[in-house]
């Protein structure tokens, strides 16, 4: 059958599974979006106010479900309000299709209006991406899009299609997908080596990421961390893999890592690394992380390998592979020694102090977490906030803590919680933000309005760039260059202006209060904490120190 | 290849398809990976594009980062080290050089004894042309170095690994 660019871009997102994308329409997307229109039934487009806002949606529909997050944007400007959430998902290996229009072919390299030549300024922040100005290339370009999208280490492709393309005809046949490259796997001579490292260790301790998450093994990471008695630290992007409250689960690693996480790597005789990649927030002396330990990396990615901690065994290999070969040749073994001493420094280094007067950080997570059940989802933008969320949220389930790590994006939050309440309708999603975050993105309110989201957004509002202030206030002798804004903000009148809910907290009961109304809402709710502008994010270990250097207050 | 400076040569098979010079200079640019030259041509076999890369650097890790990162673009499609000592290295030089009657025949005694070729030439000029090792290439722009040169183009490092 003959069918137009733009249904075919359709068919092809129909032949993988989507049904769901997230956009903003424009003059050169103007075929794609007639297409869409035909094919509503089966293609649900959420408009979003701003297309930053929805390449974070399609992130975070990705994050939580695991599909392929896809975005459609017009050419132009369109297509540079997609370059902060591309990058975001390229930093976190998130799967994403990012399509977008151009000029008609005749046109380009002319500037002509809203022309952009997006394939080059996102090089760098793709796993690799297309310019179709042939309607012949289209269906296999698309294709490509999805293959490269999901294969190996996961990540955003872009597809940019000249608007003439989107109207010309084609003979169109359906296919299946292409099939996914095939995942390294580790040969079972490592396998063993690194078997009897563990059953030989002393002090072992596994320090593991986001990759653990994406291969699907967190289900043996817990075995293998249960049958060998050993203690994990994660990374961010691995928060919620195992249980908050799990015995062995040493909380977050790196700069605002636990005391206990990064004392028992930098002690450790013995760390396997598993999906992560050492980045200088939690490697954060290269030189003296670990440095006691035999280190084995394992991970997909072979550039991973030694790229910023020189490792003394690599194994390239899909992680979930590697641990399910891995834990039947791992000796069931208890290290009561070893342990204690974890325990004990979990007791010694609690650093947060209930209050009951004012609103506190952790105790206001408490509360989150306490009113809501397990399966919530929570979406973070960055700054304290970010940190105080991964440090205290009690999770207990993989993907659902959606953050933006790597590239660590302000107003990633809003978006990524449409996005996974999209993805789960019926789940509940909560959306941690800081009044700093929040004024960045804040727009698409109307989004959750109009599609009725129940997300609720809780603002922790110190009224100051909250991380940034304490930086200035603790390394730069209080100089507070640009971080007190006096913003007269009425977050309750502005939601209320987007037709959502707004309520305002200062005190914990008020708070349990307002978010008991918030969970009965049908629509957005946006709920301001007042937070006390000193509250500091602790403990802390500046970049190049160690966990001997740890600020505790 | 023999040189003061620490060097590697990293050779790339690519698609031959637009843009792919430009995504493996930016990723070179996006790592910061410290590079002399970069050479581009088509191969034997249709579609695919060889890459010399010269490397300024010996340091295992580094090389080791230059071919995975450059692996992992889908344009790539094999990328490795060359083996220093069993590889053949040749670049080509074109060098225009002020010249009057006076000076020529030094010139072209220099010219002899590397084995070169002088391609053009005017009253008061001449083009050479010299094919070798970099080095080689090195010594002879030293040679020239005290005549007045007015453009000087060399194309970068190709390498091809020796038959066993």
């Amino acid at each position: 059958m003959k069918l137009t660019g733009g249904q075919i871009v359709l068919e092809i997102l129909l032949e993988h599974g989507v049904d769901t994308v997230f956009g903003y329409p424009g003059g050169a997307a103007l075929n794609v979006y007639d297409a869409l229109y035909q094919y509503k039934d089966k293609i649900k487009h959420v408009l979003t106010a701003h297309e930053q806002g929805a390449a974070h949606a399609a992130d975070g529909y990705a994050r939580s479900s695991g599909k392929t997050g896809v975005v459609f944007a017009t050419s132009g400007p369109g297509a540079t309000n997609l370059v902060t959430g591309i990058a975001t998902a390229f930093m976190d290996s998130v799967p994403m299709v990012a399509i977008t229009s151009n000029v008609v072919n005749s046109l380009i390299g002319r500037d002509a209006f809203q022309e952009i030549y997006i394939t080059g300024v996102t090089l760098t922040i793709t796993k690799h991406n297309f310019f179709v100005n042939k309607i012949e290339d289209l269906a296999h370009a698309l294709r490509e899009s999805f293959r490269i999208a999901n294969s190996g280490r996961k990540g955003p492709v872009l597809i940019d299609i000249t608007k003439d393309v989107t109207a010309q005809l084609c003979e169109f046949q359906k296919m299946e997908t292409y099939a996914l490259d095939k995942l390294p796997k580790a040969n079972d001579e490592q396998i063993r080596e690194v078997a009897d490292l563990i059953n030989q260790a002393k002090k072992p301790v596994i320090y593991f990421g986001g990759g653990v998450t994406a291969s699907g093994a967190s289900k043996e990471l817990a075995q293998l961390s249960e049958k060998a008695d050993l203690p994990a630290a994660h990374t961010i992007m691995a928060t919620g893999v195992i249980g908050s409250d799990d015995e062995k689960n040493l909380g977050l690693i790196g700069m605002h890592g636990t005391v206990p996480a990064n004392k028992a790597v930098h002690e450790a005789d013995l760390v396997l690394a598993l999906g992560t990649r050492f980045s200088d927030r939690v490697a954060l002396n290269m030189n003296e992380f670990a440095k006691r330990a035999t280190i084995v990396q394992v991970d997909l990615d072979k550039s991973e390998m030694n790229k910023n901690v020189l490792v003394d065994i690599s194994v390239i290999s899909d992680v979930k592979y590697f641990l399910e070969k891995l834990i039947p040749l791992v000796e069931a073994k208890k290290r009561p020694e070893f342990l204690k001493t974890v325990q004990d420094w979990k007791k010694t280094y609690r650093i947060e102090k209930d209050n009951p007067d004012v609103l506190k950080p952790h105790q206001l997570i408490r509360t989150i977490c306490d009113m809501t059940d397990k399966e919530t989802i929570y979406v973070t933008d960055v700054g304290q906030h970010q940190m105080w969320s991964a440090q205290y949220i009690k999770h207990k389930t993989p993907n659902s803590f959606l953050t933006s790590a790597g590239l660590g994006t302000m107003g990633f939050g809003y978006g990524a919680a449409i996005g996974a309440q999209t993805a789960f309708p019926d789940k509940r999603v909560i959306h941690v933000t800081g009044d700093g975050s929040f004024h960045m993105n804040l727009n698409e309110a109307c989004t959750a309005v109009s599609y009725e989201l129940p997300i609720i957004t809780v603002i922790f509002n110190n009224q100051v760039l909250g991380m940034v202030y304490q930086w200035q206030s603790a390394f730069y002798e209080g100089r507070l260059s640009s971080t007190t804004p006096a913003r007269k903000t009425d977050f309750v009148k502005v939601a209320e202006g987007f037709g959502a809910k707004g309520f305002k907290a200062s005190t914990l009961s008020e708070f349990e209060d307002v978010f008991a109304k918030a969970l009965k809402e049908k629509g957005p709710v946006w709920i301001e904490c007042m937070i006390d502008k000193e509250e500091k994010v602790l403990p802390m270990i500046p970049g190049g120190l160690t966990v001997e250097d740890v600020i505790l207050e | 290849m023999k040189k003061e400076v620490n060097k590697s040569v990293v050779c790339l098979i690519v698609d031959n398809q637009p843009n792919v010079l430009a995504r493996i200079s930016s990723l070179i640019g996006r790592r910061n990976f410290n590079i002399s030259t970069i050479t581009a041509s088509e191969t034997n076999t249709h579609g695919l594009t060889r890459i010399t890369l010269v490397v300024n650097s010996d340091d295992e890790n580094v090389l080791n980062q230059v071919v995975a990162q450059t692996e992992k673009l889908e344009v790539v499609k094999k990328a490795y080290l060359l083996d220093m000592s069993n590889t053949l290295y040749r670049e080509l030089l074109l060098i225009k050089i002020k010249t009057d009657e006076h000076e020529r025949s030094a010139i072209r005694e220099i010219v002899d004894i590397y084995r070169a070729k002088i391609i053009d030439l005017s009253k008061s000029s001449m083009i050479i042309e010299l094919t070798g090792s970099p080095e080689k290439i090195d010594g002879f722009m030293d040679m020239v170095d005290c005549y007045e040169i007015m453009e000087v183009c060399r194309t970068g490092v190709t390498g091809i690994e020796r038959g066993l």
